[in-house]
């Protein structure tokens, strides 16, 4: 067995409510959490990823060391007592934690199956943690490995096909509550990422007007010119609500930033044409209370996930053919895991070298048939020796102290040196 | 002859009708477009057995069959059937024909367990504004029935948007939307009828007894009935109600409809009430 072992750590949308979710997203951006993150003694390699559905963090940590109360301390903070977050938090070891960020990765573990947003939040997440150099070798392969599991299950299964997302869902309840989309005004509250995905998909169905409103005026202009909309500051935020019929709220804001008390008067400005809010943001930005006024229909990101729960038989069946590919690759996976230890790489290394002798002797000896029998046992004894001779000192070097501290790095190395790979 | 016509008549609607109704149920669950096209199909047959069934009540009768309690709510029946069947709205609310078909079928049913005899026409019914105040009536019940089943969709459908569970209506139903709309054409096409039917009647109540309006108790609850709509009419085009408010509104507006229809009837009686 390899020197170090793999353990993640998370929380998702399938286990903890939104209101625990929010406690422990991350707004304040990576740098810092990968930080402290790697104060923790005994963590070798560390990444951690942060959406709005899930907080997970993935270590490769020493044999034996014990770093999941500290981990979990850092996920919850001061939010939760121990007793609690057991409740909601997930741990995996080893090849379980594989196959669960294959899952992640493929979109199989998704709120929506198949939605393709998670890849880019996984790619960027590990651009974090590899730029500051707190991936190494089991990590570095472990991510690049989950992102082809990924682009093989998109490319042999249907899964993606259905094109699902949040947006998706929101645009089924906008046509269950307005009847259709055409000529409907949309307003997006915040100007990220998710915002623009769902403002793309509301005006390919219909949706005219774009209006986005945003804390920076500049970010808000940038947006509103990709849809020909307009852009307008927070500060106008209410004035605009009695002109659109769709908001989709996204900031990164705290708190609550529009509560019931604010829209009750709009309605009545607006002669009760339905509102239809949508708050993907974590922590959310909308009072939940919104959702009491009449002809107004908020929902956030869990409850768009019952929506898409209805259409969710068609794409189990290709759920399960994905699934197959991610159980293939993580025992793949393991193997190479397996390999890294140095007392299996020096046995590989040892076989490689007796079927490198014995495919040339097996090749030469009919050739000299003039040899007689102890003759030709001292030419095998010669090949052998040589062999034996060339590998020694790569074998000395592997067992040195030197190798010890990274022996993952080196081993990895060596194995590609040796090209110890293809035979599994 | 005519009346063994007559009477086979009667039962052929019953069984067309419910037999459109448990087709438009089995759509309802099953989703399977064939069927709603089946369904409206013999909706339609129902509706012309109806016809026919009218039509030959009035021959036997020789007058309008609309004064004992069994014609007043066959033609009922009839008025809701047509008034769908008529129009355009079938096509873009989903699911509305299985609510219809099943508000038809209960009035057949209690129809079909009232009186059929055929009773000699009180003097005071015996005029040519028979037919037309008691036919408009009837289309606005029509009409304010779709309402209130529209009112019914709608209702279940916000309480699916609204507790966010989306299950089996949620599917089934059509929008918010396209529900608020039926509601405001059938009411407004429902309270022209009303008016018109308060109208007449004030009319020929002024060439049998004297007087345009003598507060008989069905004249007094058409009048509450009238204005129960004529204000929730008033409310959407000032203040845009709309939705839910208006949806209850159909319902209670249907309520007092039916009293009107049965309540003053049997419980105040008067001058409107069916011979017995």
């Amino acid at each position: 067995m390899p020197s170090e072992m793999i353990l993640l750590l998370g929380v998702n949308h399938k286990k903890t409510p939104l209101a625990i979710r929010e406690k422990l997203a991350l707004s304040s951006g990576y740098d810092e959490p990968l930080q402290l993150l790697g104060e923790i003694e005994g963590i070798k390699e560390y990444y951690l990823l942060s959406t709005c559905n899930r907080v997970e963090v993935l270590v490769a940590v020493e044999e034996g060391a014990d770093v999941q109360l500290a981990l979990s301390r850092f996920l919850f903070g001061d939010a939760l007592s121990p007793e609690e977050f057991q409740k909601y938090l997930y741990c995996y070891r080893d090849s379980e934690a594989v196959h669960h960020l294959f899952m992640v990765a493929a979109s199989l573990d998704s709120m929506i199956v198949g939605e393709s947003q998670i890849l880019g939040q996984l790619k960027e997440a590990y651009r974090y943690s590899s730029d500051k150099k707190c991936t190494g070798p089991i990590l570095n392969r472990l991510l690049h490995k989950s992102f082809s599991v990924a682009k093989r299950v998109r490319s042999e299964t249907e899964i993606g096909s259905s094109a699902v997302s949040i947006s998706y869902a929101a645009i089924e309840l906008a046509k269950k509550i307005f009847g259709s989309i055409e000529k409907k005004r949309v307003l997006l509250i915040g100007a990220g990422e998710m915002a623009e995905l769902a403002a793309e998909h509301l005006v390919g169905n219909g949706a005219t007007d774009v209006v986005v409103c945003n804390r920076t005026l500049e970010h808000a202009l940038d947006l509103a010119k990709r849809f020909n909309g307009s852009a307008v500051g927070l500060d106008e935020l209410h004035e605009q609500l009695g002109r659109v019929d769709i908001i989709v709220s996204s900031t990164g804001a705290p708190g609550v930033i529009l509560h019931k008390k604010d829209v009750k008067p709009i309605m009545r400005d607006r002669r009760n044409k339905p509102l239809f809010f949508i708050d993907i943001a974590v922590p959310r930005d909308l009072d939940p209370a919104l959702n009491d006024l009449d002809n107004v229909y908020l929902y956030d990101i869990d409850d768009l996930s019952n929506v898409v729960e209805l259409n969710k038989a068609e794409r189990d069946k290709e759920a399960i053919k994905a699934s197959r590919i991610v159980d293939e690759e993580a025992l793949k996976f393991k193997d190479w895991l397996a390999g890294l230890g140095i007392t299996p790489t020096i046995a590989d290394l040892r076989k490689k070298g007796n079927q490198v002798v014995q495919l040339e002797l097996e090749r030469t000896l009919p050739r000299l048939s003039s040899l007689t029998d102890k003759e030709r046992k001292s030419v095998e004894k010669m090949a052998h020796s040589i062999v034996s001779r060339l590998l020694h000192d790569p074998m000395i070097y592997l067992k040195s102290e030197s190798c010890k501290d990274q022996s993952a790095i080196k081993v990895d190395m060596f194995r590609s040196v040796f090209d110890l790979e293809k035979k599994k | 002859m005519l009346s063994e016509v007559n009477y086979l008549l009667f039962n052929a609607v019953l069984l067309v009708n419910f037999v459109a109704c448990a087709v438009y149920l089995v759509f309802f669950f099953s989703q399977k477009e064939h069927l709603r096209k089946i369904a409206r199909i013999i909706l339609l047959s129902s509706g012309v057995l109806q016809t026919l069934y009218i039509l030959s009540r009035y021959l036997i009768a020789g007058y309008t069959p609309i004064t004992s309690q069994h014609e007043a709510v066959t033609f009922f029946a009839w008025s809701v059937t047509w008034a769908y069947l008529s129009f355009h709205w079938r096509y873009s609310v989903k699911n509305f024909g299985t609510f219809v078909s099943i508000l038809a079928m209960i009035m057949l049913v209690i129809a079909a367990f009232a009186s059929r005899t055929f009773q000699p026409l009180a003097p005071a019914l015996q005029s040519m504004w028979l037919p037309v105040h008691a036919g408009v009536s009837v289309m606005a019940y029509g009409f304010l029935a779709l309402a209130f089943c529209g009112g019914l969709m709608y209702l279940l459908q916000e309480r699916e948007l609204k507790s966010k569970r989306f299950g089996f209506f949620y599917n089934r139903l059509p929008s918010l939307e396209s529900l608020d709309q039926l509601n405001s054409h059938c009411l407004t096409t429902g309270f022209v009828f009303l008016t018109l039917g308060i109208i007449t009647g004030s009319a020929w109540a002024r060439q049998a007894w004297g007087t345009y309006w003598h507060w008989d108790p069905k004249e007094t609850w058409s009048l509450i009935t009238w204005f129960l709509y004529a204000a929730q009419i008033h409310q959407r085009l000032t203040y845009g109600w709309r939705g839910k408010r208006a949806a209850v509104m159909a319902i209670v507006g249907f309520c007092s409809v039916l009293f009107t229809l049965w309540g003053v009837t049997f419980l105040l009686g008067g001058v409107h009430s069916y011979a017995q």
